[in-house]
């Protein structure tokens, strides 16, 4: 065979090849982007959800226990700004102050059998542990899938393709809160 | 790894085949025929459907309002593992504690577990043990094992025919046509009848691999081993026979339901469960694959793998921390209220009708129960059935709401008094009591209560109180 035609062959087998994985790269990013995307929809889908549950919460417990009228309005409040925040880090910080709201609620709530043993409460309470651990996943996977995609970015070869089209990381979902953070200090 | 060893020997026992009948090149199409014989097989596996598998367990579908609990952990886990889609969840009426999962799709996929096991474990043992089976789900175990398991039948059929032929019909022949040497032919015969064996082990070892990952898995979408660790100790502790099992299905199950303590080795499907126990317990805290991985080698003692290195690096993986024990009220759901949840959703499973009376009890009313009341065993309420409520709705919907609007709107004051005076508790005993107020709201009577009226903290309506008590109170004295 003529040698020009095999060198331009071999030319053109490789462009094909390079253009091929191009293209294979680029759509694993843009995969890999999506579902960081979608698994953060998640975590709004848990919110929204705990939102909902919280009127319907307060007003069973407020028939039970009148005398915890702070703590109640207390879950009122933190769940109103939740609701109303705005932009991602205050988005995160009122949720956790729901957080705390919400366990003080529950705690206060140990103290009254009755409300402990009506149907309606202990169903609402398995919802919000539901809803509580569904947050949780939701927060896990998506700090996954952003670590995945993170992982891919940096990496030879994908980091080429990111590179050329400009790809930026995801944000990690942190907990901001100082105490679940620091370790205890020991004093000697 | 160990599939990619049971398919050479599928085609060494093809070329084997095609050699002892037509010489060296039947060999290669032999190896060939072997690979197309699995293939086919496949395809009618494949095509035949899934829905079998639970048929012959007698599984029944359940929706939300059946099971909440178990509802939700599946939905929590679907969305730890990011399944595409919740899978169909069935429970099985059944004296064992089991699960499995099934589906060779994650997105038509069934996780069945039997009102045993839901009976006895807590939420996060239930969400360990569903966290295992989400795991075989999302690593597509199914599909994998049904492959492993086509490729043995295969092998298995292919010695079989081959020592058949060789015995039956074919000696005379194929001595002088292919002119093989009778001690070859013994070889032959002899690595004929090892090839099942060999292929049944791997096999084996094929499915404790997947149980390992699977439980690594399970640590690490619930970030709490231990979970999955004690509901693995709570169900082997009574592992009894059962007669709906069926074999086929035994490498599904999160622990082998036939197994008795001794029975673990090479033959088995499941990896030893004291083993797997002990793996979990030693992560120490963590729960990444990698942190899983070094478990293993710990109790292991050796230096082997059991999740694939392309498993360990395809996600960060090490030094994910468990979260701590648990102590949410939610959590530490009672055994008793456990075991009440169980026997409710066989009731809804058998198509009782479940009717919440006043006083707390749970009336169960059969589908062949005919008449439109009844009367609740505790408090004597008379209760109307939902079905009664509705068709007295439909009968005559009009007339009602036309008055009711008009009562709001012109004479609303003289209803509410009227509605006062028909509104009255009769209590039953000296303990705590309670009745639904009209608004639908449930007012509790403590022991200590001794007024006429009791305000509703809903309506604000007043309701009155009889002490029905006196009687009783005369015959004790005398």
């Amino acid at each position: 065979m003529d040698p020009v035609l095999l060198i331009l062959l071999a030319l053109g087998g490789a462009v094909a090849l390079s253009v091929i994985s191009f293209i294979v790269l680029y759509n694993g990013l843009v995969t890999l982007k999506n579902q960081a995307k979608n698994a953060w929809a998640q975590i709004d889908v848990q919110l929204k959800r705990r939102h909902d549950l919280i009127p319907n919460l307060v007003n069973t417990v407020k028939g039970y226990a009148e005398h915890e009228q702070t703590t109640l309005e207390n879950v009122i409040k933190a769940r109103g700004q939740a609701a109303g925040a705005q932009g991602t880090n205050d988005q995160i910080q009122a949720e956790q102050n729901l957080s705390g709201a919400l366990g003080r609620l529950m705690l206060v709530v140990e103290q009254y059998p009755d409300l402990q043993a009506n149907e309606n409460f202990m169903s609402l309470q398995e919802e919000l542990t539901s809803t509580e651990n569904k947050l949780g996943f939701a927060r896990q996977l998506y700090n996954d899938q952003v670590l995945f995609y993170k992982n891919k970015l940096e990496t030879f070869p994908a980091n080429m393709v990111a590179a050329f089209f400009q790809f930026q990381p995801e944000p990690y979902f942190e907990l901001e809160n100082q105490q679940e953070r620091q370790a205890p200090e020991v004093a000697f | 790894m160990l599939i990619s060893i049971m398919a050479l020997i599928l085609m060494g026992l093809g070329a084997m085949c095609g050699g002892t009948f037509w010489g060296g090149a039947g060999a290669f199409l032999g190896a060939l025929g072997a690979l197309a014989l699995w293939a086919v097989l496949l395809a009618a596996t494949f095509l035949q459907g899934e829905q079998l598998v639970l048929l012959c367990s007698g599984g029944q579908k359940i929706e939300k309002e059946d099971c909440p609990r178990l509802y939700n952990v599946v939905e929590e886990m679907t969305i730890a593992a990011g399944l595409p889609k919740l899978p169909d969840i069935y429970v099985i009426e059944d004296a064992i504690p089991n699960a499995f999962a099934a589906g060779r799709n994650p997105k038509s996929a069934i996780v069945a577990v039997t009102t045993e096991l839901l009976a006895r474990l807590d939420r996060d043992e239930l969400q360990g043990v569903i966290a295992h089976e989400v795991a075989h789900i999302k690593n597509l175990d199914v599909r994998f094992m049904t492959i492993a398991s086509v490729m043995v039948g295969s092998i298995v059929m292919l010695s079989q025919t081959y020592v058949r032929l060789m015995f039956i019909g074919g000696k005379k022949r194929t001595c002088s046509k292919a002119g093989v040497h009778p001690a070859f032919m013994i070889a032959g015969i002899i690595c004929a009848l090892l090839a099942p064996i060999a292929a049944r082990l791997l096999y084996f070892a094929c499915s404790r691999k997947r149980e390992f990952l699977a439980d690594a898995s399970a640590a690490r979408f619930t970030r709490y081993p231990v979970g999955l660790a004690s509901a693995l100790e709570k169900i082997s502790g009574r592992v009894l026979s059962s007669e709906k099992l069926n074999q086929a299905l035994l490498p599904m199950y999160i622990v082998n339901p036939l197994q008795s303590m001794s029975a673990v080795g090479m033959f088995s499907t499941h990896p030893s469960t004291d083993e797997r126990i002990k793996i979990l317990r030693t992560m120490g805290g963590r729960a990444g694959l990698m942190d899983y991985e070094n478990a293993f080698r710990k109790v292991k003692g050796k230096k082997s793998r059991c999740l694939g290195q392309r498993t360990l690096t395809s996600g960060e993986s090490r030094g994910i921390q468990a979260r701590e024990a648990n102590d949410n009220p939610a959590e530490s759901l009672g055994t008793l209220e456990r075991f009440q949840e169980v026997t409710d959703l066989i009731g809804r499973m058998a198509n009782l009708l479940m009717m919440q009376c006043s006083c707390g009890v749970k009336i169960k009313v059969p589908e062949e129960f005919d008449q439109d009341a009844i009367e609740c065993p505790r408090c004597g309420t008379v209760n109307t059935l939902p079905r009664a409520k509705e068709k007295a709705q439909e009968e005559a919907p009009a007339p009602n709401l036309q008055q009711g609007v008009e009562q709001a709107t012109v004479a609303g004051a003289a209803v509410a008094e009227a509605a006062f005076q028909t509104l009255r508790f009769e209590r039953q005993g000296k303990g705590w009591e309670s009745f639904r107020c009209s608004c639908d709201r449930v007012i509790q009577i403590a022991p200590s209560f001794r007024g006429e009226f009791i305000k509703c903290p809903r309506c604000k309506r007043e309701v009155e109180v009889a002490e029905k008590v006196e009687e009783e109170v005369v015959t004790e004295e005398n």
